[in-house]
């Protein structure tokens, strides 16, 4: 099976969240075949990398395989928040894409739609 | 017992005034007991409309109110639909005067309104008994002076306002879902213990709260994610049988989408531990959830599980956040980054001649700067076009306003004083709310929690 690397956005969606100073992204497979692949791709270490320039301290990840879901919650992402932040965004409410643009994963090609900017 | 129809006619403070409409006209076709919910109110917006009331006691109600109420309440009357609204924000009572004002101007007689007080801490407890409380996140209150320090109370008072039989009910701070479930309760009788009924209930309060969220806004994503006619996206409908049987639908004849995409995006909002989403009525478990699209634009929504609350309740407590000072300006062109980068230093520069020790950001708008860290360290690190369009962001937050007003000022010398080219500047400079969630024990609170009706 030829497989490709891609970034999560190719095969799945996701939405940002805040609380405080923490922030949730959920991550969704477009195909529920696709679900399985990703949870061994999509791993705490790697998001907390991904998050850890704002001072990200620590993941914790949730698995919902009835949606075909991740929830991730990441600690101390929002660079204090509401709160205290100096972001133009401080809600966070643009980082579902951050995680969605830089998490690379490896895929089967045939997963990708024939459309898909990213084959 | 009847079918419940609850629609939702605005998902935040400022949100789409004319959305209600057509949800509105939806409702009024179907059979059963139909019910319009408003949700308003941030964190920081009962602040803002708690620093109103200070100024002017009859204010303090959401400032939009009349934006929402007029266009629909005619119809509602008269369709029986009811209002359940937190529209009342820092004044419930005045809201439910303004109610009937409009009523009156819109010709509209017998009209009833309720509201739910108590959750306004400050009527009951001194500044210092507040600031005792348990710090969950946020800020530290410390000796910060308090603006506003509200209990989330949960759907029981919003079941009991209706069962004075009235067309609408105002609340200040409850919590999003409550607005949904509150009807819910007053209509199916559930009770206190039916745990997954009113897991049922408060997700589709949850899916409800935030308007468009669910019915294909905050989604589209062009090529990925496509949405039809977002510019007249339909609000959202739910629809909740007596056993917990629950669809997810949108107002008739309009834009947007439903589906398991657009549902599952909003399950997950703001949510951190599926399995223990905290509210004062019931402890919602969303794990074992499933989504079946049983025609285009329902989605049926089953397997919500419920446990009982937790033994506290949240009390968010605002104080004085100081001053946020902020300038922008453009660059465009051949060699914009360069320029764009010049003017960053520039602002860093005369941060550190004028004294100011607070820290500053300063970001370049097209790099990715939402994306980045305060010391913009993604950018610098990035290949990046040097043509093109970037726009310098100055930030700064002090609580003194004539400091944040200087970087911003800054900012606007760059027209003359700074690199060439620079366009477009514009200044912001805004009182800040910064808010702690503490816990305080039900038994504190539930003594000064009343419905009442009031009339003009």
């Amino acid at each position: 099976m030829s497989t490709l690397e891609v970034p999560l956005h190719a095969v799945a969606h996701g939405r940002s969240g805040d609380k405080g100073n923490r922030v949730n992204v959920s991550i969704i497979a477009y195909d529920p075949n696709m679900f399985e692949v990703l949870a061994g791709q999509v791993t705490e270490a790697k998001v907390l990398d991904i998050f850890r320039h704002r001072g990200a301290s620590g993941v914790k990840r949730y698995v919902l395989p009835n949606l075909n879901a991740f929830n991730f919650v990441i600690d101390d992402a929002l660079e204090g928040g509401v709160n205290a932040s100096l972001n133009l965004d401080g809600h966070g409410k643009t980082l579902s894409f951050l995680l969605l643009g830089e998490l690379m994963v490896r895929v089967p090609k045939a997963s990708l739609p024939l459309v898909s900017p990213y084959l | 017992m009847p079918k419940v129809f609850i629609g939702c006619g605005a998902g935040f403070s400022g949100d789409r005034f004319d959305a209600a409409v057509p949800v509105v006209d939806t409702l009024a076709k179907r059979d059963g007991a139909r019910f319009l919910i408003f949700e308003v109110l941030a964190e920081r917006t009962l602040a803002i409309a708690q620093r109103l009331r200070i100024a002017d006691p009859d204010a303090g109600y959401s400032p939009y109110l009349d934006h929402y109420i007029e266009p629909i309440l005619k119809k509602v009357k008269e369709n029986q639909i009811r209002i359940v609204s937190n529209l009342g924000a820092a004044n419930p009572v005045s809201a439910a005067k303004r109610v009937h004002t409009i009523a009156k101007k819109l010709g509209i007689k017998d009209l009833k309104v309720a509201v739910v007080l108590g959750d306004d801490l400050l009527g009951v407890y001194s500044a210092d008994e507040v600031r005792k409380l348990p710090t969950m996140e946020g800020i530290s209150v410390g000796d910060r002076d308090i603006i506003a320090a509200n209990v989330y109370l949960g759907a029981r008072p919003i079941a009991e306002a209706l069962a004075l039989d009235v067309d609408v009910v105002l609340v200040g701070r409850s919590t999003d879902a409550a607005l949904t479930l509150g009807p819910l309760i007053h209509v199916h009788g559930w009770n206190e213990n039916d745990w997954d009924l009113l897991a049922q209930g408060t997700i589709a309060g949850h899916l409800l709260e935030c308007g468009g969220q669910v019915t294909g806004a905050y989604f589209a994503d062009p090529g990925f994610k496509d949405v039809p006619n977002l510019a007249e996206v339909g609000f959202p409908i739910a629809e909740i049988e007596a056993n917990g049987d629950l669809i997810i639908t949108k107002a008739d004849n309009t834009g947007g989408l439903v589906s398991k995409a657009t549902v599952t995006e909003q399950i997950l909002y703001e949510v951190h531990d599926p399995g223990n989403y905290l509210t004062p009525d019931v402890t919602l478990d969303v794990m074992s959830v499933e989504l079946e699209e049983v025609a285009p634009n329902r989605v049926r929504l089953t397997g919500a599980k419920g446990k009982p609350p937790p033994p506290t309740l949240k009390v968010t407590v605002s104080v004085d956040g100081g001053w946020l000072g902020e300038g922008e300006i453009t660059y465009a062109g051949p060699n914009a980054l360069a320029r764009a980068e010049l003017a960053a230093s520039i602002i860093r520069r005369r941060s550190q001649i004028l004294g100011i020790q607070e820290p500053l950001r300063v970001d370049i708008i097209g790099t990715g700067a939402v994306h980045d860290n305060d010391m913009s360290a993604k950018r610098v690190s990035k290949k990046l076009s040097q043509n093109g369009e970037y726009r310098v962001r100055a930030a700064i937050r002090s609580f003194d306003q004539k400091t944040a007003q200087k970087i911003s000022d800054e900012v606007q010398s760059l027209y003359c004083s700074g690199p060439a080219a620079g366009g477009g500047v514009r200044q912001y400079v805004s009182h800040q709310v910064s808010t702690a969630s503490v816990l305080i024990s039900p038994e504190k609170v539930m003594s000064s929690i009343f419905v009442q009706e009031v009339s003009l």
